[in-house]
């Protein structure tokens, strides 16, 4: 082997590679959710917004997930670059120097939340620069590396956008918002820890105490089926309060028995252990993949509902 | 008084003067957008705004 196959090869950076920084897989996770909320808050209170100031706003989501996701990018470019998954990131691969992430996501923190300020009001903005606080700061720097319940606690980071959606409408964050909030929240466990299975030697090796590191995959497995339980009553919560109707409540059991289906076949192998065969770890990533549909899903019913004029509520709004 | 090495400024290479500018063309585009959203909000806050003084 020649050592020219051996230097890797000098990258210039692109905006592709600042693009990737912001993690835009799990940004259009949080615009889908925060736009739900933006939407369920009209549809609910009869507030309406300019669409352009809606708009604004939902773009100020966007960007707050991004900039939160650099900093993460930042702070974690040391395991970033010894962990497979991540080590063709934008940092670790050598495209972007390290201090201009943590520049990027500083300066767009502060535009983002500028920018929802000047389309919603100060709550919304307010509640959008203490999720990026809570991502960046909190999960990233505190929690991480520090806990096994990393994913359980930071998971609220990722729950705020509906909250940001509704307060940037209304002004207020009523109690259907703090459910929408809930069902990320009891989601991001179960979602996190299937990925977590696959990855569980990767964590190790850079000493990120993820719960199958510290606790093992069997453990893992039971509390993936433990949250997914948990989750099937939160996600039928809308029903009560009239968030929810009809089509709302037929998605959540056909998706909430699905994702439960999952997790008992999870809960049944032997996928992140020692002994697990390539069909255990074919069922944690069909269990994650799955995951990210329910999500998509269960908030595009929602959207559908209240966008679409098909919200028909069991009980009275 | 003894003269100070002028900083060594290293010479970018073809590529790399290319790379750059297209980042410098996409944050020249990026702050240009911001600067229209901010009119665009400033408007439609001045129309809102004229609006319910209007109905007063």
């Amino acid at each position: 082997m020649t050592d020219a196959l051996l230097v890797p090869q000098k990258r210039y950076a692109t905006a592709v590679d600042y693009l990737n920084l912001m993690k835009p897989r799990i940004m259009m996770l949080v615009v889908f959710t925060g736009f739900a909320g933006l939407v369920a808050a009209s549809s609910m209170t009869g507030v309406s917004m300019h669409p352009v100031m809606a708009a604004i706003a939902t773009l100020a989501v966007a960007l707050g997930s991004g900039a939160a996701g650099a900093i993460n990018m930042w702070y974690d470019s040391d395991i970033d670059a010894v962990m497979s998954r991540t080590s063709t990131r934008p940092i670790p691969s050598g495209a972007v120097p390290r201090d201009e992430a943590l520049a990027l996501g500083l300066i767009v923190s502060g535009v983002s939340v500028m920018l929802m300020w000047l389309a919603s009001n100060w709550l919304a903005a307010a509640l959008l620069a203490f999720s990026i606080f809570y991502y960046g700061v909190i999960y990233t720097m505190w929690l991480k590396r520090a806990t096994s319940q990393n994913i359980v606690i930071g998971g609220g980071a990722g729950a705020f956008p509906p909250v940001i959606g509704w307060a940037a409408v209304t002004g207020n964050m009523p109690l259907d918002a703090w459910i929408l909030f809930a069902i990320i929240f009891f989601w991001t466990p179960p979602h996190f820890w299937a990925l977590s299975l696959l990855a569980h030697k990767e964590y190790a090796k850079v000493s990120v105490p993820m719960l199958p590191v510290t606790h093992g995959a069997k453990v893992t497995r039971t509390q993936i089926l433990i949250y997914t339980l948990v989750l099937m009553p939160v996600s039928l919560l809308p029903l009560a309060t009239g968030l929810g109707g009809w089509i709302y409540g037929a998605a959540a059991l056909g998706l909430g028995a699905t994702f439960i289906a999952y997790a008992v076949g999870l809960s049944r192998s032997k996928a992140g252990g020692p002994d697990a065969e390539g069909a255990d770890m074919k069922l944690a990533k069909n269990t994650f993949v799955f995951s990210i549909f329910y999500l998509f899903a269960l908030f595009g019913a929602v959207l559908l509902e209240h966008a679409a004029g098909l919200h028909f509520p069991l009980v009275g709004a | 008084m003894p003269e100070t090495p002028d900083p060594v400024v290293p010479q970018l290479e073809g590529e790399a003067i290319r790379a750059r500018n297209r980042r410098n063309l996409w944050l020249g585009l990026a702050l240009a957008g911001f600067v229209l959203l901010v009119m665009v909000m400033t408007f439609i806050r001045l129309n809102t705004a004229a609006g319910v003084s209007d109905r007063m």
